[in-house]
């Protein structure tokens, strides 16, 4: 015998789920116009001007973002350079080797590290770096990012190795391969997927950073050879043209913005479908 | 996927090390960095851009962080020279010594004027400000467009009866410092409550970053009121305000109100070229009008950066005061560029 | 194709012994060597903890020592008169997150509870994968926007808003666009995605026993949802907060460009204010004198400090969640 549902308690069922589905609706509402946004004002304002030439004087229009986009390109080269290798090996030691004590401190060290607000991290790079080279330069700022990626960088090597299943661990040790060797060629390429796809990631969350660039790679009107001169970097310029009064400026930002914008976005989800073309590969094992 | 054999490991090596070498090999010139004050970056922009052409193997990066940066980073020996407009007090030259082992000279560009900028819907002339309106507004203590002391100098001007917003700076800035310091010699209460300098305690307001940030501020924001460089409101088509002077006379900021700030000065200008000219007495001085000057150490470390820093002096005190007008900023007067053209001989 | 996998003992001689790892093999024991450099690694990353660690407690030694605890508690910020206290900071920091959270908590949880509970698997994917993108827009952008769109949509909502509830004090006040609120609501986008996809899986980590448990004694799906899971997973959602706290606390460009950078405290949301990341970005380039540049640091390391406990709270909450799902 069912008892009927009263209708309170059904119309309480209907109102919060329509709630919650709301609530969803509004949530991606809220990057669609983003989006949106970007894509027609940045969309609108790119020109042949703004891939090619340099920032004109102040109050001149004319003037492009060539110096930023190759800049930013030099920043997060410099970057992966130093984050990744650390962050990937590190990894490797927790996954692969580790002791119990020194592998939770290096666990501890890192969640801390992953938590720094990117401003602090400036700081950091500017006073070990900027004060003692004296100067500002894209190598500051390339670390100061690549200290930014090591937390992320260790902890999707971490968890992609340990994901890595016993039986290809053992059959490489049955076959009697050295331990170093059987990380390296079979371990590895088995978990590559989503150790690429979480550098990827973590390459354009860094992508975006302003803050540590303020106080390292400063800026540069012109182009900026090697590594040891200040550069412009896209989100430098970005926030300097916004706060400023002159529309064509305004105009530069936007489309930066699109750039910088369509850069993380490629980036993010070629991460992701790596990683969901790796795990549906891995189920068919 | 990739294989991690010695042939491919030593390749990707390989083209690391030519994207990280590459770089530094493109350089055969000589690079310079300097940093500082916004209050001139329009013409120090055009100056450097212009330079550059002129001399394709000197290049000279000026980014405008404030005069407070100028003067940090200069110390700090971060960047090779440094601008502000507010010129560095004992204190800051001391810790410059200090830190670099070496003195730093004051050279003087250009003369700029601070002008009253506003956002009123509806309002597009020039309203004449009285020092007492000026200060009272940025104490807090006028509030409102329609106040008395307001309206009794733009009788025919229709002030609506809106607060006021203020904004000021929010870095270190030597457009505040002489903004300070014309409200110091004008108002005592602000002289004792507030005090001059490139940061100080602002009693009400909102900050924008940089002379850029202050007039996008007042760009974007009904009802605003804040102070810049001439040519920022003037770039960016926002009204500003005639200021009564010391003589009693409400005057526009304009090249010759400007210029004739800096007449009294011009004559009497000390040896290190640190020198205030607000509320300048002359009956068509503008008031709140400075000097800005360029932070050059004394001792220069490489040969080539000290060449062409006082190349670039020479010619800045030459070609570029030609430059000067066009962007609203005053030419250096004649006694004062003969002072610098010996100065530069200190420059080591 | 050669292979590059030389697997059976290494008395054998192999086509691939010449070559730069051939050598090494030869004169180094690997093992030992890889070993080394990885364990290295990780050292190195503690190292750098700690020196990041001394270097913001060394250079706020000055202002430390000058102004103690008082340091928290006063409210001026006078470069000139070299009187540095933190509070209009820590005020406008916290009142921002306040905010933030305000907004994103309900529209978080609401829509992880959609996406956990109600939408087919399929859809919530997608739809958790649009919403993990935008926790990938850089800060600077929703500052963009925040500053060409979302400021003038607020100067025409404000207004509205203000007629109706204009009579509470934190409501009060002209309203100038740069202000507490706007860089609240700013901070609202950008941590909305944090919260509903650690709350949906906190969520989804909840066994399914418990669900169905409640549905066969006759429970609606809404009240099995509020009523069981939602309690079992509520740690794990008050973990997924504290993370999004954390996020907040730290955010610097976004704020600065919205917030006002006026260091006072007002009553009014709708008044300007500044944040610790605030004030260190557009002051520190340019801080002269020791006290005034220590000054600075020493609110970098009080953000460390903030950010470092909560992120460990949090961290440790969705721990306990998901352990007691079993995962």
């Amino acid at each position: 015998m069912k008892k009927p549902l009263s209708f309170r308690r059904k119309a309480i069922n209907a109102i919060m789920f329509s709630a919650t589905g709301v609530c969803t609706v509004l949530s991606i509402g809220v990057l669609f116009f983003i989006l949106g946004f970007l894509l027609i004002q940045g969309g609108k304002f790119l020109s042949w001007n703004f891939f090619t030439k340099l920032p004109a004087p102040v109050g001149e229009a004319g003037g492009g973002m060539a110096n930023a986009i190759v800049g930013s390109g030099k920043i997060l080269l410099l970057a992966t350079l130093v984050g990744v290798p650390i962050g990937f090996l590190a990894g490797v030691f927790l996954a692969e080797y580790g002791h119990a004590a020194f592998s939770s401190v290096v666990r501890f060290v890192t969640d801390l590290l992953n938590g720094v607000p990117s401003i602090v991290m400036g700081i950091f790079a500017y006073t070990l770096i900027v004060l003692r080279m004296k100067h500002f330069s894209a190598f500051a700022g390339g670390v100061a990012l690549g200290i930014m990626m090591i937390p992320i960088a260790l902890r999707s090597t971490d968890e992609f190795l340990r994901a890595v299943p016993a039986s290809l661990r053992e059959g490489a040790m049955a076959l009697g391969a050295a331990k170093w060797k059987s990380i390296v060629t079979v371990i590895i390429p088995a978990a590559i997927n989503g150790i690429m796809s979480g550098m990827m990631l973590n390459l354009a969350r860094v992508a975006g950073e302003t803050a540590p660039l303020l106080f390292t790679a400063l800026s540069n009107q012109f182009w900026s050879p090697g590594w040891n001169q200040p550069t412009a970097s896209l989100p430098v310029m970005i926030y300097t043209y916004a706060i400023a009064p002159y529309p064509d400026w305004h105009r530069q930002a936007w489309a930066a913005g699109f750039i910088l914008l369509a850069m993380v976005f490629i980036v993010n989800i070629t991460a992701r479908t790596i990683v969901a073309s790796g795990m549906s590969n891995k189920s068919r094992l | 996927m990739a294989q991690f054999n010695s042939k491919n490991i030593a390749m990707i090596l390989l083209v690391a090390a030519v994207f990280l070498v590459a770089p530094a090999l493109c350089s055969a010139q000589t690079l310079m960095n300097g940093a500082g004050a916004t209050f001139p970056y329009p013409i120090y922009s055009k100056w450097f851009s212009e330079y550059r052409k002129l001399h394709p193997e000197v290049q000279i990066n000026y980014q405008s962080i404030g005069s407070g940066g100028g003067i940090k980073q200069v110390t700090e020996g971060t960047v090779d020279f440094g601008a502000t407009d507010g010129p560095m007090n004992d204190e800051q030259l001391r810790e410059f010594q200090k830190k670099q082992n070496s003195g730093v000279l004051h050279f003087p560009t250009v003369l700029g004027a601070v002008v009253v900028t506003y956002n009123i819907p509806g309002v597009t002339e020039s309203l004449n400000l009285t020092p007492e309106a000026i200060s009272g507004i940025f104490l807090g203590k006028i509030t409102k467009w329609n106040d008395p002391a307001l309206v009794s100098a733009n009788a025919k001007v229709k002030l609506p009866d809106a607060d006021i917003v203020v904004v000021h700076r929010s870095d270190g800035s030597g457009t505040s410092y002489c903004w300070t310091d014309y409200l110091s010699k004008v108002s005592d209460e602000w002289k004792t409550k507030v005090g001059k300098g490139t940061s100080v305690n602002w009693p009400v307001g909102i900050g924008g970053k940089g002379n850029e940030g202050v007039s996008g501020q007042v760009k974007q924001t009904a009802s605003s009121i804040g102070y810049v460089e001439l040519i920022y409101a003037v770039q960016n088509n926002l009204p500003y305000a005639n200021v009564k002077n010391a003589a009693g006379v409400f005057v526009k900021p304009d090249l010759s109100t400007t210029t004739a700030a800096a007449a009294g000065a011009a004559k009497e200008m000390p040896e290190d070229f640190r020198v205030s000219i607000t509320n300048s007495p002359g009956r068509g001085a503008y008031p709140i009008a400075t000097f800005t000057w360029l932070l050059i150490p004394e001792k220069i470390q490489d040969p080539a950066k000290q060449k062409a820093l006082t190349d670039f002096l020479r010619w800045m005190l030459s070609s570029g005061q030609e430059m000067t007008e066009a962007l609203s900023y005053a030419r250096l007067p004649k006694e004062v560029v003969a002072k610098e053209k010996k100065a530069i001989d200190k420059v080591k | 194709m050669k292979a590059a996998i030389v697997i059976g003992p290494d008395a054998r001689p192999s086509r691939r012994a010449s070559g730069i790892i051939g050598l090494l093999r030869r004169t180094l024991n690997m093992d030992r060597f890889a070993y080394g450099l990885v364990s290295g690694c990780a050292a190195c990353i503690i190292l750098l903890t700690v020196l990041l660690a001394y270097e913001l407690w060394a250079n706020s030694a000055l202002s430390r020592m000058k102004f103690g605890w008082h340091f928290f508690f006063t409210n001026t910020w006078d470069p000139i008169a070299g009187q540095f206290g933190a509070l209009p900071f820590i005020y406008g920091t916290v009142t921002t997150t306040v905010l933030a959270l305000l907004l994103a908590i309900p529209l978080g949880v609401g829509a992880a509870i959609f996406l956990a509970e109600l939408a087919p698997p399929r859809i919530s994917d997608a739809m958790t994968f649009l919403i993990e993108l935008l926790a990938a827009v850089p800060s600077v952008i929703i500052g963009l926007i925040g500053i060409f769109v979302l400021i003038p949509i607020l100067q025409r909502i404000v207004p509205v808003l203000k007629s109706v509830i204009g009579f509470l004090p934190i409501f009060s006040g002209p309203f100038y666009g740069v202000s507490i609120f706007s860089a609240g609501v700013v901070l609202a986008f950008m941590i909305l995605p944090f919260i509903i996809s650690i709350s949906r899986e906190v969520l989804l980590s909840a066994p399914r026993d418990l669900r169905e448990a409640a549905l066969a004694l006759g429970a609606t799906k809404w009240e099995s949802t509020w009523q069981v899971v939602i309690p079992f997973a509520r740690t794990g959602i008050i973990g997924s907060i504290f993370l999004a706290m954390a996020r907040a606390l730290g955010e610097t460009m976004a704020v600065t460009m919205v917030i006002g950078n006026s260091p006072k405290i007002m009553a009014s949301l709708l008044a300007p204010g500044y944040s610790i990341a605030s004030v260190i970005a557009n002051e520190f380039t340019e801080a002269t004198g020791d006290l005034y540049l220590s000054a600075l640091v020493e609110l970098a390391l009080v953000l460390f400090c903030l950010t470092i406990v909560i992120n460990g709270a949090a961290r440790l909450l969705i721990l306990m969640t998901e352990k007691k799902g079993g995962r």
